[in-house]
């Protein structure tokens, strides 16, 4: 996409450039920038000898949702979804204002860099530690949405996916609010942009495609056919197929199941002489209801916490809607009254 | 909090008009009428037209609603991102005019310090999930956007996939311009799905000049015969949320 003008502006800041905040008053000084994308601009900034990255923003809305979602991934307990929320201010500039957030520096290349430096071995790993934390973003009621290489950073050591970009995460059962082409489960027709898990699923399968095909590829015929018969040209995505077409096709319910099903392919293309299908098999119908009543009983521990916020809001709603109901109908009874 | 349904147009175009009204003062009608004017320019690689990208701008700017310029094969998501940034903003505007009522004043979203606009955007987030939406898409077929249809008609069908996955209703309707006859040719009446869009639009014949302005004026019509059609089926119009601010 070509940067937008408003964009522009803010991505000539020169390093040293004091950014203070209108209403906290903290100061941080520009470094360097970090990169941009379609909502905004991120700089490494310096705080009290702290480094911290620094998102720009013209558009104050898609901040303060952005910042809406690390707030509520700082209440999930132990965990690294996302960077951790450090402040939220407004940048007064003579040209106007700009909504900045600031937000733990995460060092590191981003996966594919990654993965080109340091070996394809590497895929699997991160992969399993990425659905590891999808796993718990998704019991807490959420969708990463906009999932991509550019938006996965390895840091380290020792080597840890992290993602970043929250600019796509949607609460489940919403329509996804951002996403990238090549990762979307919409576009190659296979299914809707309905949040839900197997809508990131999808997207991870499609980010192991791309290690093979670093510059991607466009749909032709799209569907299964084309993704499939791409899978099978590399024959280092061969293991992986399996899996792959299974996040594909949306058959995996949760991130744990395609993890299992991960780390089970590795014991079956690394040893051929173990245990084979019909001992996993029996393994996973074991496991598998376990699983999914933790995932649910969680679920519904997210959406209960969700409910109670807007429960006192809906208090009064309910009056109201009884109030407006019972003028209502005693307006239809003097209507009736008067046409008979 | 009451807000209605949303009405959006969402002009997919490549350049300038240059016949009839002006867009600009037509989009600043429909404005006025509490419609949203979104533009798309597909451009080509390295063509910048300096005269179009302004007037692009300028019909958003005035009709109240967002503008992006794209290269054609990044449409899609271009589309699908200009519809949901438009519809965010007249939400956030709507929610504007509460406030003002409940606070007084001027006061807007964005005055108050960051940790209030949260819930704010809560609201109106969820708002945008539940809202009704009815999106007049007006699609430039003058001779230079002959080879950009194909995109524009996966762009249209992609828009569709990501609306209906609200859980809010959709509205959608395609005109064309110019019309074989007239100005504007209806493509598609209102209808919540944009699929039966792909049969009529490989018949497209595309030429002539560019009427941008009538185009548009038409389109404003368009929304008044679905209101007065509406109150003949004695549907109502309004629809009531039980969110608030
Ligand atoms: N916390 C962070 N630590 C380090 N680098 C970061 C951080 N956040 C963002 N970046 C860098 O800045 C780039 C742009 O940030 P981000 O993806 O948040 O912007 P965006 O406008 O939302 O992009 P998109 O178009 O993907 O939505 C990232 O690709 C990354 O390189
Ligand atoms: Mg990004």
């Amino acid at each position: 996409m070509m940067m937008n003008n408003t964009l522009k502006n803010l991505s000539n800041i020169t390093p040293g450039t004091i950014v203070e905040g209108k209403w906290h008053k903290n100061r941080y000084v520009i470094v360097k920038e970090l990169g941009y994308g379609a909502n905004g601009i991120v700089y490494l900034a310096q705080h009290l000898n702290q480094y911290v990255a620094l998102k720009l923003s013209h558009n104050g809305m898609s901040i303060t949702s952005e910042v809406n979602v690390l707030k509520s991934f700082a209440k999930v307990q132990g965990s690294t979804l996302g960077p951790s929320l450090v402040d939220v201010d407004d940048w007064m500039r003579p040209s106007g204002k700009v909504s900045f957030y600031t937000m733990e520096y995460i060092k590191g290349p981003d996966f594919l860099t990654f993965i080109q430096q340091k070996g394809s071995v590497w895929i699997e790993v991160l992969v399993l530690q990425l659905l590891s934390d999808l796993h718990l973003l998704h019991i807490n009621g959420w969708i990463f949405g906009d999932l991509k290489p550019e938006n996965l950073i390895v840091t380290g050591p020792p080597s840890k996916i992290r993602c970043i970009d929250v600019g796509g995460t949607t609460i489940q059962g919403r329509a996804i609010k951002e996403f990238t082409e090549f990762y979307d489960r919409g576009y190659w027709g296979l299914g809707s942009r309905k949040a839900d898990p197997t809508y990131d699923l999808f997207a991870v399968a499609m980010i192991i495609i791309n290690t093979s095909y670093p510059k991607r590829f466009q749909k032709n015929s799209g569907g299964l056919n084309q993704l499939q018969m791409m899978i099978r040209q590399k024959p280092e995505l061969h293991k992986f197929e399996q899996v792959i077409i299974s996040a594909l096709q949306g058959k995996y319910q949760t991130a744990n199941e395609m993890r299992e099903a991960l780390i089970n392919t590795d014991k079956t293309h690394t040893r051929p002489s173990a245990p084979k299908t019909s001992n996993t098999k029996s393994q996973q119908q074991h496991s598998k209801p376990v699983m999914q009543q933790q995932t649910r009983q969680a679920q519904t521990r997210a959406a209960q916490s969700r409910q109670t916020i807007v429960k006192k809001k809906k208090k009064r709603y309910a009056l109201e809607t009884m109030l407006i109901v019972t003028t209502l109908s005693f307006l239809y009874f003097l209507y009736i009254y008067g046409q008979l | 909090m009451k807000t209605g349904t949303l009405k959006q147009i969402l002009l997919i175009t490549d350049g300038c008009s240059n016949q009839g009204e002006d867009p600009i003062a037509v989009s600043a009608l429909a404005k006025e009428q509490g419609i949203t004017v979104n533009v798309i320019g597909v451009m080509e690689q390295d063509v910048i037209d300096d005269q179009g990208l302004r007037e692009i701008e300028n019909i958003a700017l005035s009709g109240g609603g967002v503008s992006q310029v794209v290269y054609s094969q990044q449409l899609s998501q271009t589309v699908q991102m200009v519809t949901r940034k438009a519809m965010t903003q007249t939400l956030q505007g709507l929610v504007n005019k509460e406030l003002q009522q409940i606070l007084g004043g001027s006061q807007t979203v964005e005055d108050l310090p960051p940790e209030k606009r949260g819930e704010v955007m809560e609201v109106v987030d969820e708002l945008g999930e539940k809202v009704e939406l009815e999106v007049l898409i007006l699609v430039d077929t003058s001779a230079s956007m002959k080879h950009k249809l194909p995109t524009v008609k996966e762009a249209l069908l992609d828009l569709s996939l990501s609306l209906n996955a609200r859980s809010g209703d959709n509205h959608f309707s395609v005109y064309v311009f110019p019309g074989k006859k007239n100005d504007v040719e209806k493509l598609l009446d209102w209808t919540p799905r944009l699929e039966s869009l792909t049969s009529v639009f490989s018949k497209l014949t595309t030429g002539g000049i560019t009427p941008t302005g009538p185009a548009l004026r038409e389109a404003l019509s368009s929304f008044k015969k679905k209101r007065s059609l509406r109150s003949l089926l004695s549907r109502d119009d309004e629809q009531y949320f039980e969110e608030s601010v």
